[in-house]
């Protein structure tokens, strides 16, 4: 059993300790900016639409995906007679076939256009990869500035058994350094950023 | 003295033989070295990032023992089964038994270098197993039979034309076409189908929380994800180096990662492994592989802080121009160069050699590893031990010789100068090895003292 004897060298050959820096002078003080948001979901190559209601989210998808056929939305209230689960299948397999899901996300990172989602909410957790697109809706008043805020106020312990920060489609420049959109994961990023009126 | 592989020298000497190949290359890297630095600008706090991250590293070299163990009890804790591996032959004999256990022989892989650092895919295909990477740029490398030259952008040294020929050999694409967004699509049908039959799934692991047991792995893909989640086993393969102490300090982690590899702000996925899925095992295999010994070299420690991030590489003016495969490892570049020795230093004697020293590759590190001077420290660590090439050795003695005897420098520098502007053939031919790649300057008639002494009382 190597167990042990890895431990007894580390512990022979480790350095003295030395104390963890102090993380607060990072943090910053009141709510992330949604327009900085914004602005970094689109040069990440997502497409961020501002709607006040979510009766806006069926009219957008229907001018801007009008191929997709298979929708499934997590939440009933973002698309009424949209499927909320698609049929049982084989471990997520199933989703291979989806066009859209539209799924909720916990909150935004100003900094960098991140979106926290955790398997609580999405149920089955290869959803919002296996999609062929993704749409994510998140409230204006959940955006945090930086990824320290993001850690210390919202995600201090982990909520799940999985949870992954989304920042755009899926996408890679392995040839050539030229980037291509939908390399594995979902082909394209919708954000509805949600502010009722007042 | 017997080695496995060409040396650097010879095999960056290869890849000069093409030199529009090699400007492309060294313009590419450093078009994403450029990338990196207008990121990091936008950052007013940056340099502080690098000190609290490099701090972190510190704190986590110090306790790693403490912190191992903390991880442990936590993956218990959340339902992953944790395994321990010496070096690379054990790290690849629990590989192999999970999949056994399972009975499959064909699985997919998203990227880790540690992976490949064991050579667990030409182990696992002797047993019978395929392994297909799912990273584009790893498959891509895969199909060629070559292994990744960079890091982070495995197939950096191919054109476009080549992969499109791969992909028409074995993926059936036309002929002739060399289109990115063509070719990334059939990848996507290719690996999609791949990750659809696979019931086991191999994984490398960014960063490991010991407060809470979870696994963090960083792709712009979704390749890990694709694989993780649909599989009934995922194995999370992981040096015992990528701990952390707590979930707050990804926060400054996955700040500086994705902005110092590729000059993005974060990548496209950041997932956080930390129970498995109903049904799921979960395995987690823990792998010292000559770390630990690295741990104890005082001057060499610091470069178990690396996160894989590749600005080192991007940046440095020897890699742009020699290519990943020169440095034969699986980690190329500055931080191979000082990695590879500790695994074994008869065998990459030379990557420390491969440097001008100019100390770029510590500027960007992200935390703050004294790259630029531990090469220089693992040359003279080489040479005292006596692997250093007969050539290089001798030299060095002459020049010993000759520099710490100002009478015999005077009379030797007089002598060269001489030969050099009577008989230039002397030392412009192909057995100098200076004058390989340069011209040899035209001598000065008059040494410096000589000149000094002249000019000194005017």
């Amino acid at each position: 059993m190597s167990r042990e004897s890895i431990l007894a060298a580390i512990k022979k050959n480790q350095p003295e300790q030395q104390a963890l820096p102090d993380l607060n002078a990072f943090r910053r003080t009141g709510p992330g900016d949604p327009a900085a948001f914004r602005k970094v979901i689109e040069t990440l190559g997502g497409q961020v639409f501002e709607i006040s209601s979510y009766a806006e989210i069926q009219p957008l998808i229907a001018e801007h995906q009008p191929d997709a056929q298979k929708i499934i939305s997590l939440q009933e209230s973002y698309l009424p007679g949209a499927m909320t689960e698609w049929e049982t299948g084989d471990g997520g397999r199933q989703y291979e076939h989806v066009d859209l899901a539209i799924i909720p996300g916990q909150f935004g990172v100003a900094e960098n256009g991140a979106i926290w989602i955790t398997d609580v909410e999405i149920k089955e957790r290869v959803l919002p990869f296996i999609t062929q697109h993704l749409a994510i809706v998140v409230s204006s008043q959940d955006i945090v500035p930086t990824m320290h805020d993001a850690y210390a106020e919202r995600i201090a312990q982990p909520g799940g058994g999985f949870g992954v920060f989304i920042a755009g489609p899926s996408k890679t420049a392995d040839i050539e350094q030229s980037l291509v959109l939908g390399a594995h994961g979902a082909k394209s990023l919708t954000v509805f950023l949600y502010s009722p009126k007042a | 003295m017997e080695h496995q592989h060409k040396e650097h020298s010879l095999l960056a000497e290869e890849f000069n033989a093409n030199e529009p190949r090699v400007n492309w290359h060294d313009e590419t890297l450093w078009w994403v070295r450029q990338k990196r630095d207008k990121m990091a600008w936008t950052i007013p706090e940056w340099e502080d990032l690098r000190e609290a991250a490099s701090r972190i590293k510190h704190n986590v070299l110090g306790n790693l023992h403490d912190y191992l163990l903390e991880f442990e009890k936590n993956a218990q804790a959340n339902g992953a089964v944790v395994h321990w591996a010496a070096d690379a032959a054990e790290h690849n004999k629990i590989v192999l038994q999970l999949l056994q256990e399972q009975g499959v022989k064909r699985m997919v892989k998203s990227k880790s270098m540690l992976t490949e650092e064991c050579h667990l895919n030409p182990y696992l295909a002797e047993h019978g197993i395929e392994v297909i990477d799912t990273d584009l740029g790893e498959r891509i490398v895969q199909l060629a039979k070559e292994p990744p030259s960079h890091i982070v952008l495995p197939c950096i040294h191919k054109k476009k034309e080549e992969i499109g020929e791969l992909f028409h050999e074995h993926l059936g694409t036309p002929a002739g076409n060399a289109d990115p967004k063509f070719l990334t699509a059939a990848a996507r049908q290719h690996l999609r189908a791949e990750f659809i039959q696979s019931r086991v799934a191999i994984t490398g692991v960014n960063f490991a929380v010991a407060e809470t047991g979870e696994m963090v792995v960083c792709t712009n893909e979704g390749n890990a994800d694709m694989g993780a989640h649909l599989a009934d086993v995922h194995i999370a393969c992981m040096g015992i180096e990528k701990i952390i102490p707590q979930r707050k300090h990804l926060g400054v982690f996955l700040r500086l990662l994705a902005r110092s590899a590729t000059g993005q702000p974060i990548t496209t996925y950041s997932s956080h492994f930390r129970a498995p899925k109903k049904g799921q095992q979960l395995h987690i295999v823990l792998v010292d592989n000559g770390r630990s010994r690295q741990l104890g070299r005082e001057d060499f420690r610091n470069s178990l802080k690396c996160i894989r991030c590749g600005a080192c590489m991007n940046t440095c003016p020897v890699y742009r121009r020699s290519g990943g495969h020169s440095y034969h490892n699986a980690i190329a570049g500055p931080i191979g160069a000082i990695l590879a020795p500790n695994l074994d230093m008869k065998e990459y004697a030379d990557l420390p050699f491969a440097s001008t020293l100019c100390g770029s590759c510590s500027n960007v590190c992200p935390v703050k590893i004294d790259i630029h001077q531990q090469l220089y420290k693992w040359r003279q660590v080489i040479t005292r031990e006596g692997y250093t090439k007969k050539t290089k050795a001798a030299g060095m003695h002459a020049m010993n010789i000759v520099l710490s005897k100002p009478g015999l420098y005077k009379t030797a520098g007089g002598i060269g100068r001489w030969v050099m502007r009577t008989f230039p053939a002397v030392v412009n031919n192909g057995l100098n090895p200076w004058f390989r790649q340069r011209e040899m300057p035209e001598p000065p008639k008059e040494s410096f003292a000589d000149w000094y002494k002249k000019n000194r009382k005017q």
